[in-house]
């Protein structure tokens, strides 16, 4: 008994009945709940990983064109030409819902239609190296933002699971037990009750057949003896 | 639900220019405080994604444990310049910590 204090009544033990089907229900969805979220939680990881070393290296990619293109250019120059961005970018965002985990969806939109008009400088002034860059980071840019969707619900899934598994944990190992643990205890108290009542009955019950039977011996004894004085005072007359 | 969102990139200067031709909002910073606190700024508005440079974000676990849990904003982290000091791997390695229990991958 983990030291909790019920009282033994039958109202309590109804309760407790009721709390533990409800515990054993609320148990077995939870439990589907983090398998399936843990089923749905390692494909995404497993997504996230290959997109993460792929947009790695192709960042590095682009990182060297850019200090190739910084070394043919001066600083200024390069400063200069990316100043201003021609392109911009619209994100939208909506939600899905992944069993009851509200992960974000990303949408964009760019304003110049073409990827050949992202460009916010002129060419006479800049090198080549620079066109390849920008291109190439704006190529990288779409996996980015897949990699940012799919690695923040696999932090948001991770919170969600963790939460899950400690709520099935709670249950499995201690409301649960507790609870049976209580009406086993409530359910032999009433039975010792009932025992007890029993007997005592029984008791009372031999107590007053005892009363019952002296009175009735006295009654008779009285009787007896009433008897005796009329039936010597008949003989006497 | 479909409003516009920004998307940010923070980092040192050479890290983050490219992404200014994409018409990203960059916002080159020069020390950790910088960013530290710039995240903060941005995440008061209505920036949903954060791309920020592993040579920052390895001195800024506690902010990105702020918003770990948040749906917005998402805060990426990505290899700067001087390459990938691998922060971002060992971040999925964590997550999946957290929900199994244990590493099982």
């Amino acid at each position: 008994m983990a030291n909790i204090t019920v009282s033994p009544t039958r109202m309590e033990l109804t309760r407790l009945k009721g709390k533990l089907k409800t515990a054993q229900r609320g148990h077995k969805l939870l439990k589907d709940k983090r398998d399936e979220l843990m089923k749905q939680f390692l494909d995404t990881v497993r997504e996230v990983r290959s997109l993460r070393a792929e947009v790695e290296e192709d960042l590095m990619r682009v990182h060297k064109s850019f200090t190739v293109a910084s070394a043919l250019m001066s600083s200024e120059a390069l400063e200069q030409a990316l100043l201003y961005p021609k392109q911009s970018v619209e994100l939208t965002r909506t939600t899905q819902n992944i069993m009851s985990v509200n992960v974000p969806v990303y949408d964009f939109q760019t304003k110049t239609k073409s990827d050949s008009d992202i460009y916010p400088y002129g060419f006479a002034a800049t090198s080549g190296e620079l066109d390849d860059a920008v291109e190439a980071l704006g190529l990288v840019f779409r996996k980015m933002l897949k990699l940012a969707q799919i690695e923040k619900s696999a932090q948001l899934m991770a919170e969600e699971i963790e939460k899950t598994r400690r709520r099935v944990n709670a249950l499995e190992y201690v409301m649960i037990p507790n609870t049976q643990e209580a009406i086993r205890y409530i359910t032999m108290k009433l039975d010792e009750n009932d025992r007890s009542t029993t007997t005592r009955l029984m008791k009372v019950k031999d107590m007053l057949l005892k009363d019952a039977i002296e009175a009735k011996r006295a009654e008779n004894a009285r009787a007896m003896e009433a008897f005796s004085k009329s039936g010597g005072a008949a003989a006497e007359t | 639900m479909a409003a516009t969102y920004s998307i940010a990139v923070i980092g040192d200067w050479e890290s983050v220019m490219g992404f200014r031709a994409l018409g990203l909002d960059t916002y080159p910073v020069t020390s950790v405080e910088e960013a530290r606190k710039t995240v903060h700024d941005l995440a008061k508005t209505d920036c949903a994604v954060i791309y920020l440079t592993e040579t920052l974000a390895k001195d800024m676990a506690d902010v990105l444990d702020r918003y770990k849990d948040n749906i917005q904003p998402a805060i990426i982290l990505i290899p700067g310049r001087e390459g990938s000091l691998g922060i971002g791997k060992s971040n999925i390695q964590s997550a999946i910590e957290r929900a199994v229990g244990a590493d099982i991958l």
